[in-house]
């Protein structure tokens, strides 16, 4: 589903990702660890050209999206994106929020959208929240906005770049559970995450990058009991 | 030496402000002279608002297009906007008006007439400082809104029209309301081209009456009374704009 070839990317002399290739398949869970300046979210932001990379492929449905006659708004109305520090618009109501795409990008009429929106607003436990500000909320429940926002758009694919980085630590298990319940419905993901134990219990693949490079690739259990790579295990005696 | 003279400014201002009753007397303030004057002062109220709001109308989304080719990837705009910024901030407006009002007719043979004339220059003028705070405004939204915007596939103009104007709009009115009550003021120069706006029509009626003190006050009032309503107004959209808050 998802597919990069020796994806690189630099900050001007500064190599943030070296030759990542990689693939993630329909339905899988990956979880994106490391340390801090590793590469995760510049990888993850690559995948939906957010970054566009300095060179390389990426893949999606087997089609090359960083030629040039590719209609990227296409290509990511099918991947959605949360981010670490939410960026919901904070203009716009709950519903505006998670409603905004699916009337002005995918057409949608407000009825069956505002339908939607209510959907997957209870879904996320926030249904009574729909017509407040986003200013009223709680971090965590900022972060549930932005994830039925997100799904809002029905993608195939969820990008997920720290999402509870930002959170009271208190916050942080509401947020996990959402995710939770996506990842068990079937939604392929990519999540760039410092919570390992949500990483060993709901990822089926490790992806571990260290330096710009992915220095492993493993199942969970694999990888937090058995890593092969020194960096993966200091990183590991500190984290866990 | 030095308490001489302290003592001095303060016998000096003693008898400054003991004279001060007879001094406003002496003056012969008389507003009934320019009683049956007022209401023609007063329809220069529309006058000027209609120059005021016209310009206005005309320029904000001329100061809009400029802000957005300010900050655009292509640099011929960049070029062509910040050479228009810097031609019409570094010129007076009133020459801007004169040159509008007076050359128009000798170039292309037009004889623009004072309303349209003071428009143009007004709104032309307005835009290039407008644009500036737009601009200033639109690179102070956070730019994970336009990352957001981005991953649900939102075009560029309507990211901007809807997620991102309305976000700098807020925070820029202030001083966006300072550019509108400066223009309404600027809207005096009107007068150098024969319309009669409020400050024109102060000027006919101490000419014919020969004061000058009562109706340039009334027309100084009108135009007090005239921003204090604005900053009202604008005051009460602001608290509007800021419920999300």
């Amino acid at each position: 589903m998802i597919k990069t070839e020796f994806l690189c990317k630099s900050f001007g002399k500064l190599d943030v990702l070296k030759d990542i290739s990689t693939e993630i398949q329909k339905g899988e869970v990956v979880a994106i660890i490391g340390p801090s300046g590793g590469g995760k979210s510049t990888f993850l932001r690559c995948l939906n050209l957010l970054e566009f990379p300095t060179r390389g492929r990426v893949y999606i449905d087997n089609v090359d999206i960083t030629t040039k006659n590719i209609d990227i708004k296409k290509v990511r109305q099918n991947m959605g994106m949360v981010f670490q520090h939410f960026n919901l618009f904070p203009h716009k109501t709950v519903l505006q929020n998670v409603t905004y795409g699916p009337i002005k990008v995918k057409k949608m009429s407000k009825a069956e959208a505002d339908k939607l929106g209510l959907d997957l607003l209870a879904k996320v436990g926030l249904a009574e929240k729909s017509d407040a500000y986003p200013s009223r909320l709680s971090g965590g429940q900022k972060q549930r906005v932005a994830i039925a926002r997100a799904l809002a758009m029905q993608p195939e694919i969820m990008l997920f770049d720290e999402p509870t980085s930002a959170l009271d630590p208190e916050m942080v298990k509401e947020v996990l559970e959402v995710m939770k319940g996506l990842a068990n419905s079937g939604m392929t993901m990519a999540i760039v995450t410092h919570e390992m134990g949500f990483a060993r219990e709901v990822a089926n693949r490790i992806l571990f990058l260290e330096g710009g490079r992915l220095a492993e690739d493993a199942p969970p259990d694999v990888f937090f009991t058995n890593p092969k790579s020194d960096r993966a295990c200091q990183f590991l005696e500190k984290v866990l | 030496m030095m308490s001489d003279l302290i003592n001095f400014d303060f016998i000096h201002s003693r008898y400054l402000f003991s004279m001060l009753p007879y001094t406003l007397a002496a003056l012969d303030l008389d507003f009934s002279k320019i009683a049956d004057n007022i209401p023609f002062i007063l329809w220069g109220v529309p006058v000027t608002l209609s120059f005021s709001i016209a310009s206005v109308l005309c320029g904000f989304p001329l100061a809009i297009l400029l802000a957005i080719f300010k900050i655009s990837g292509i640099k011929p705009l960049r070029w062509f906007a910040d050479f228009y910024t810097s031609l019409f901030r570094g010129t007076p407006l009133l020459l801007q008006l004169s040159l509008i009002y007076f050359a128009t007719p000798q170039l292309i043979g037009y004889s623009i007439p004072p309303f349209q004339a003071a428009v143009l220059a007004f709104s032309l003028n307005s835009a290039a400082y407008s644009s500036e705070t737009i601009r200033g405004g639109i690179l102070a939204v956070d730019k994970g809104q336009r990352e957001a915007a981005m991953t649900l596939g939102v075009s560029y103009p309507l990211m901007m029209w809807d997620l991102i104007l309305p976000q700098a709009f807020k925070n820029i009115l202030p001083a966006l309301v300072n550019e509108t009550i400066a223009l309404l003021k600027d809207s005096s120069l009107v007068s150098t081209i024969g319309a009669l706006d409020l400050m024109r029509r102060g000027t006919v009626v101490a000419s014919e009456k020969y004061v000058y003190f009562e109706p340039l006050i009334v027309v100084g009032f009108v135009y007090y009374v005239l921003v204090m309503s604005l900053t009202w107004a604008a005051q009460r959209f602001e608290r509007r704009m800021r419920r999300s808050d």
